[in-house]
């Protein structure tokens, strides 16, 4: 590309924000949902350390357990998705790449979404 | 034609290094690190479901050197993730522009993930009955 163009003039018409606002906004909230669900993890994490499988199984059959890790399993894949997808954009300069990166990142949040919470789905319905 | 070198806004080598900026960094560092201790959760949960066998070679490898070397990694990307994020929030409200404010609130999130850090992990071996 000639360097004649100012900055400005290089992005005109490459197109809109498009639903930027609403991913701005949408990262906020589940920063904000994050807040408590963190603590409940790190602080049931650090009362279980050390434990056997068992009493893990039993811990996460309890219901209000088993919908809190399913509330932050899905928020925090939200959450890593965009802010990840942010990550990309702003460094990744080739549009090849960087539509390849965006793809994958989506992809691999939704399968660590679809593993983990099939995980607490099957112990906390299990046997 | 030889490169233009026309003079460009000042960027970040010709400022002084701050905590302003290194918690600005360091919130995209810890966000990034905290994509693979999610991979590492989801690993750690696929076995929890799978069977206590398979459970117990997992808890093997967290419970070494090099997973716990790892997990206290995770712990203070996650607690300056946490710290740094709420940072972000009360400036995305249009507080802590301020310098003293927003350089005290920068040192604040390292002061607040290191001393959370230390306190989890102590809470953690006292739970395992170390001391």
């Amino acid at each position: 590309m000639t360097g004649m163009k100012t900055p400005l003039a290089k992005v005109r018409g490459l197109g809109s924000g498009k639903t930027g606002t609403e991913t701005w906004v949408s990262h906020r909230v589940q920063a904000i949902a994050n807040i408590p669900l963190v603590i409940f993890f790190v602080v049931s994490f650090v009362g279980n350390a050390g434990k056997g499988h068992a009493e893990w199984v039993a811990w996460i059959k309890q219901p209000i357990v088993s919908v809190l890790l399913v509330l932050f399993i899905a928020n925090f894949t939200l959450h890593m998705r965009s802010g990840l997808q942010e990550v990309v954009e702003d460094y990744v300069r080739d549009h090849g790449t960087k539509f390849f990166a965006t793809i994958a990142i989506k992809f691999a949040c939704a399968l660590i979404a679809g593993l983990s919470i099939f995980s607490v789905l099957r112990i906390a319905f299990g046997g | 034609m030889a490169k233009a070198k026309r003079p460009l806004s000042p960027h970040l080598q010709v400022y002084r290094w701050g905590a302003h900026m290194a918690v600005s960094i360091m919130h995209r560092a810890t966000g990034s690190a905290l994509a693979f201790g999610a991979v590492l959760l989801t690993w750690w949960m696929v076995a929890l479901a799978t069977g206590h066998e398979y459970f117990n070679t997992v808890q093997g490898f967290a419970g070494s050197v090099v997973g716990r070397i790892i997990l206290f990694g995770i712990t203070f990307a996650l607690m300056q993730h946490l710290a740094s994020g709420v940072r972000h929030l009360f400036m995305d409200a249009g507080k802590l522009y301020e310098l003293k404010a927003n350089s005290a609130s920068a040192k604040f999130t390292f002061y607040f993930s290191i001393t959370a850090t230390l306190v989890i992990w102590a809470a953690a071996y006292k739970v395992m009955g170390a001391f």
